[in-house]
């Protein structure tokens, strides 16, 4: 219950108290007061504004009282209370306040670069997602203290940052966005990871960072990047249930049976691709991961694959966002277009980069293209290699059997 | 998960659209309320249907099949919209339907129905049933 509410509750409070914590205090005390109050005279019509004013008459309580106590003990007379009154009128101006933007406040704030990335995404998580401390403990695969401590730790990093609560302008907007953006794949990925067999709760995070991406992109309709995250989360879900065998082994994406992708996230993430590329946005990394999804989701078969187009978008992607890893794929992606000499000619540019050294799908890559080159005894020794790299049992049994093939 | 979620038809709504103030008012509300949807990213798709009267059934008994006209009789059985949402349980769109403003003039219902996964299937199919269902989806995609 209040699902709905709760995180643009406390958004609206934090605004006010300038405090998370506090705002999540404030807002739980108003949705018991809910509780109490609407079996009885029935949903008000506006029920978020109904929760934000219980807050607010929390809040002002509590700072009476600690207004009272502090004068108790200083008993000073007139000034304060003067004072007091005009903090309590602020107070009450910022509630008053037609409040638009504050969810998008709150998640900048619950991304903010004061945080480690992992504090980024349990508050996040916690927050605009309204996950318990043990559900974010068990997705993540950590436990509860740990995650309860993490928290914490983030609400009390947030407020001596003293910040305002407020969306992020102009060029501080696009650092700040690229920081959200990347909590909520790294919440996706972390969902993505779960293998079959394991807690529902990890693969529910891939909804749950859909969710978060389709709520930002409702929020900011015309920033290209977030609808190529949105794009991208959800053509990669749309092959969850495609992605293992019953026997939970991974299956290929050019195994996969396509009659499981989903249609509805498919299309959906089609769309939300096309208005990203309207946007001037096709060149922005996660708008470019997400062509190259595309390009996989529009293949009615795996023959049908483009792979021309898929070379094309690596190397514009190579540029946008280098690295080896974008170069193995790179690779790849050419040695299926244009053949396994073009790939292998371009895997040993970069065999050599120190950040590939224990990479698995290097030598695994390079096993491939030789076996597709008709040189077979090289590629052996190259899939024992990735073999005794695999953290996977597996992908390891995989691999020798491909080397054995040989 | 995944859930559709069933405006029920009403004599009002199998009578048509009627363009009166309180249906100007209904489509504002129900526009805010879509809004809601989207902002609260549990929208996956929606849409109305015409009156039963522009429908057909067809029914099935052996062999023979038999096309029925609309309108059809049991008005609070059928179906009058629909939305596709993805949410976590079915407590979340039970709340989100109670939000809803009432679709209808009067009294009316809306049913929330959860879809099947994949996996409800996997015993149901056959290698074969499989490789249609999997020739169908291809052709789907195509289109």
């Amino acid at each position: 219950m209040f699902r709905i509410e709760r995180a643009r509750l406390i958004a609206g409070l934090a605004r006010v108290v300038r405090d998370v914590g506090q705002a999540e205090e404030l807002a739980q005390d108003a949705l018991v007061s809910a509780l109490a109050d609407w079996p009885r005279s029935g949903i008000p019509t506006n029920p978020l504004a109904w929760l934000l004013a219980a807050g607010k008459r929390r809040a002002i309580d509590g700072f009476r009282r600690k207004e009272m106590l502090a004068r108790k003990h200083a008993e000073i007379g007139r000034d304060l209370e003067d004072e007091r009154d005009t903090q309590v009128e602020d107070l009450e101006a910022a509630m008053d306040d037609d409040i638009g933007d504050e969810l998008l406040g709150l998640i900048f704030a619950a991304c903010h670069p004061v945080l480690s990335a992992e504090q980024r995404a349990a508050l996040t998580l916690r927050l605009i997602g309204g996950l318990s401390t043990e559900e974010i403990a068990r997705a993540f695969l950590t436990s509860e203290p740990t995650v309860a401590q993490r928290i914490v730790r983030a609400k009390k990093a947030l407020a001596n940052a003293g910040l305002d609560f407020e969306v992020p302008r102009g060029a501080e907007l696009q650092a700040r966005l690229a920081s959200v953006l990347a909590v909520i794949y790294l919440i996706f990925n972390e969902g993505y990871s779960a293998t079959a067999g394991e807690d529902l709760i990890r693969p529910a995070l891939c909804a749950e960072a859909q969710r978060l991406g389709r709520i930002l992109a409702g929020l900011m309709p015309d920033e290209p990047e977030v609808l190529g995250l949105l794009a991208l989360m959800e053509i990669q879900a749309s092959r969850l249930n495609a992605r293992t065998a019953p026997d939970g082994s991974p299956i290929l994406l050019t195994d996969q049976n396509r009659a499981r992708w989903d249609q509805l996230l498919i299309r959906r993430g089609l769309a939300a691709l096309q208005r990203a590329e309207a946007l001037g946005g096709a060149n922005g990394p996660y708008a470019l991961q997400a062509a190259l999804a595309a390009c996989h989701a529009r293949a009615r078969t795996a023959e049908d694959t483009d792979w021309p187009r898929i070379a094309g978008l690596y190397d514009t992607l190579a540029g946008v966002m280098p690295s080896p890893v974008v170069e193995l794929n790179r690779a790849v992606a050419h040695s299926m277009a244009f053949g396994p000499e073009t790939g292998l000619a371009m895997v040993e540019a970069i065999a050599e980069a120190p950040a590939l050294r224990s990479y698995a799908p290097l030598p695994a890559v390079r096993g491939d293209m030789l076996f597709r080159a008709g040189r077979p005894e090289e590629a052996r020794g190259y899939f024992e290699a990735a073999a005794s790299l695999s953290q996977n049992a597996r992908e390891r049994e995989f691999l020798l059997g491909r080397a054995a093939a040989c | 998960m995944r859930v559709m979620v069933f405006v029920k038809a009403t004599e009002d709504s199998e009578a048509g659209l009627t363009i009166d103030a309180e249906t100007t008012a209904m489509f504002e509300a129900m526009g805010r309320f879509n809004e809601e949807l989207i902002k609260a990213g549990i929208m996956m798709d929606g849409d109305g249907l015409r009156p039963s009267s522009d429908g057909k059934r067809v029914a099935f008994d052996g062999a023979s099949r038999t096309v029925i006209d609309g309108p059809f009789a049991e008005t609070r059985e059928l179906v009058a919209g629909y939305w596709i949402w993805q949410v976590k349980d079915m407590a979340e769109a039970v709340e989100w339907v109670k939000r809803c403003p009432n679709p209808m003039k009067g009294p009316s219902e809306i049913e929330i129905r959860p879809f099947y996964e994949m996996a409800d299937f996997e015993a149901a199919l056959s290698p074969t049933a499989e490789a249609i269902h999997s020739r169908n989806a291809e052709a789907m995609a195509k289109s």
